[in-house]
């Protein structure tokens, strides 16, 4: 906070953060308080007919089982990838940051699977997880698992998270490889030199310097989870079986485009936005204070 | 979506620009959902229609998928420039219906353009569904299919079974059988709501829901929840405990199931053909949908599936007369007979179905004449014509889900349909509540 530059003037520093308050309000609020003001309509897909409601659609919305089945199902969900994918990009940027032969090819491999869609990367998993023609799902049969995700709703849960951790890792590995390079190699050579061993100089040194970008890692991860998961929930099991995969996003995608609900949509959108405020909002006042930089 | 339209609408202002104006063509947007062969009969008509006159040209543009299709209509009616003419599947037909004001009955633009146009000349079990309560046609039907049962006759053998079974008994009994040759799924299905509830229900003649199913007035309620619908899912659940049937998802992803040879019987769609005749490598057939026969009456007739052309309002009189005439184009006997020959999906008029008939192909092609049989086994009754529930392509959701709960044993069969119901009511009142009077 204390290296400020410094400009003369008032119109040139508003020029340059123009761009950006321009992208943030055009495509942030400006939906946002769409959004909020669909929340009190009720209207028709066409848009022909409409009427102003107040919190008609809240209410109704607090009173179906099926949202707070979703709210469950959603937090669970977002544990589940937001765990699995930072442990196991941290693991393999651990791996990759070691001096071993051909490093630049395993870093360039793992980083890989972020550029493939969302949508995409489920067919991919589809094709393997699929009961009774993919190659996983058959492996499995044959070893006496009873594997259905069309109809169990735990193994459903299992492909998304699968398919969710699979394509968010190289995001988690690019960042914690980045943080690990930034460790100054001294501190960790005078540990080994005092005789500590690598699982100590992990846990003692590097995992409390990597902080910041864990924590940053963290917050990322769960908007990842909350929103961008749509496409693969959608491919792999529109939500099903029984809604046992149907997160909060998924749910306003399923009543706003497929149902035409568009209040009802609207308030769930306004609802998520509070809950992933609020938790961010959470994490930045407890979790950071345990955050080193 | 706004890119999308974009692209259309740049596409569009480029052949406008480089069209020379020596004699105003009238260019009518068509937007569909058609993928592979489809695709290629929907340019092919275009085609055809804009060779055979110079007046208007019909651009049909492919949107992705039905729902895709359907949304795509919708927000460009919303930034006020829809297509003239929308394909929208059949479910989608009570959300175009309620909007008044947003579409063009179909009856009525034939009228004002004077096109020679008789309702009673097409199949009335198609058209009902996309007819008013008096009989006014609201759209065109386009691509038209209906549900049978596959089967596989090697298996079958196989498995020691003489006769395909006609019967939900029959069914029962015989996927018992193919259990032990088909130890991962003796008989599934696809479209789970379409098969067990809604063609289930009318097949049986017996209501999906009050006022003819919705097709009399959006304050249809439900009422699938009864003991003989109960019984089938009781049935069901019970064989899927050693996957004597095996569940296959909500829409039709698991058609594969049978054309690999994995499910020896496969209820789905009659549309499923040219990919059987494609894939299957063994000896096939498809047959009527299964009834129970203590229920009188059943069989009675089934119910379509598909797609229908809706024409959107607000267009200029040139483009409505181009519709019109694009209307009575498709409505041609040779045309309608060759477009069923070739794509499997069913003729729209009495006189194709006929001349298909006398030509002798059915002898030929016998699975395509199945889903014909079924819709016109008996004069369609209140329960049988179709259905029109708002928000039926959710609906569909909310009534797969508890199947899949019932048959997972989350929850007993009557309980799963009764919170079907429940639930769809729910969707129901909401969707009055918004429908324009």
């Amino acid at each position: 906070m204390e290296n400020r530059a410094i400009f003369s003037g008032k119109l040139l520093p508003c020029l340059l953060i123009l761009p950006q308050l321009a992208v943030s309000l055009i495509f942030f609020y400006w939906p946002a308080l769409q959004a909020l003001q669909q929340s009190f309509l009720v209207q028709d897909a066409f848009g022909l007919s409409t009427e102003f409601v107040w919190f008609e659609n809240y209410l109704s919305l607090l009173q179906t089982p099926e949202y707070y089945h979703a709210i469950g199902v959603t937090f669970v969900f977002s544990a589940l990838v937001a765990f699995f994918s930072l442990t196991l990009g941290l693991l393999l940027a651990v791996m990759a940051n070691r001096n071993i032969r051909g490093v630049q090819i395993y870093r360039t491999f793992l980083i890989v699977p972020y550029a493939v869609a969302p949508a995409v990367a489920s067919v991919l998993f589809i094709f393997m997880f699929q009961p009774g023609l993919g190659m996983i799902a058959r492996a499995l049969q044959r070893n006496g698992v009873d594997w259905n995700p069309v109809l169990n709703g735990t193994h459903a849960m299992i492909l998304v998270v699968i398919v969710a951790v699979w394509n968010q890792i190289s995001y988690n590995f690019l960042f914690f490889l980045a943080g690990l390079q930034a460790i100054p190699k001294s501190v960790i050579e005078a540990a080994a030199i005092d005789g500590a061993r690598p699982m100590r100089r992990f846990w003692t040194i590097i995992f409390p310097l990597l902080s910041p970008t864990t924590f940053f890692l963290i917050i990322v991860n769960i908007t990842y989870v909350f929103f961008n998961t749509l496409g693969i929930i959608d491919t792999a099991t529109g939500g099903g079986p029984n809604g046992a995969t149907q997160t909060l996003v998924y749910k306003v995608f399923q009543d706003g485009k497929v149902g035409t609900d568009l209040g009802g949509s609207a308030a769930q959108s306004v609802i998520l936005m509070v809950i992933v405020v609020a938790l961010t909002a959470f994490q930045f006042r407890y979790v950071e204070k345990k955050v080193h930089y | 979506m706004a890119f999308r339209q974009f692209g259309a609408a740049a596409a569009v202002a480029a052949t406008l620009a480089l069209a020379t104006p020596a004699h105003a063509v009238t260019e009518i947007q068509w937007w569909h959902a058609m993928t592979g062969p489809n695709n290629d009969v929907v340019v092919k008509l275009a085609n055809d229609f804009n060779a055979s006159q110079s007046d208007y040209k019909i651009v049909p543009t492919f949107k992705g998928s039905y729902a895709d299709t359907l949304n795509a209509g919708i927000a460009a009616f919303r930034a006020g420039n829809a297509p003239g003419i929308m394909q929208v599947f059949e479910v989608g037909t009570a959300t175009m219906m309620a909007a008044k004001g947003a579409v063009k009955p179909v009856f009525e633009l034939m009228k004002q353009q004077g096109e020679t146009f008789d309702p009673k000349s097409y199949l009335p079990a198609i058209t009902g569904y996309y007819s008013t309560s008096k009989g006014d046609m609201l759209s065109f039907p386009f691509n038209s299919s209906s549900m049978v049962m596959w089967v596989n006759l090697d298996a079958l053998k196989k498995a020691d079974i003489a006769t395909p079974p006609k019967t939900w008994p029959e069914v029962f009994a015989a996927a018992k059988k193919l259990h032990a040759t088909s130890p991962t799924c003796g008989f599934s299905s696809a479209w789970g709501s379409w098969g067990l509830i809604e063609q289930f229900s009318a097949w049986h003649n017996v209501p999906i829901g009050s006022k003819a199913n919705g097709l009399d007035g959006f304050d249809t309620v439900l009422e699938f929840n009864t003991p003989l619908e109960t019984k089938l899912l009781e049935n069901i659940v019970e064989l899927q405990k050693d996957k004597s049937y095996d569940y296959s998802g909500r829409t039709n992803t698991g058609e594969g199931r049978f054309t690999s040879g994995e499910c020896p019987m496969f209820m789905t769609s009659s549309a499923f053909y040219p990919n059987v005749k494609a894939n299957a490598k063994f000896s096939y057939t498809a047959i009527p949908m299964p009834y129970f026969p203590d229920v009188t009456g059943a069989p009675q007739n089934s119910i379509i599936g598909g797609a229908s052309l809706w024409v959107m309002s607000g267009k200029s009189p040139e483009e409505y007369k181009g519709i019109a005439k694009f209307f009575t184009f498709l409505s041609d006997t040779d045309r309608q007979a060759n477009l069923h020959q070739v794509s499997g999906y069913l003729p729209i008029t009495k006189a194709a179905y006929e001349k298909t008939k006398a030509e002798g192909f059915y002898e030929k092609n016998p699975i395509l004449e199945v889903p014909l049989k079924e819709l016109t086994n008996k004069p369609p009754t209140e329960n049988s014509r179709g259905l029109r529930f708002g928000g039926m392509v959710q609906l569909r959701d909310v009534f797969a889900e508890e199947i899949e709960a019932a048959l997972a044993g989350k929850k007993s069969a009557k309980e799963a349909l009764d919170t079907a119901v429940s639930r769809g009511n729910a969707m129901l009142r909401q969707f009055e509540r918004t429908a324009v009077k």
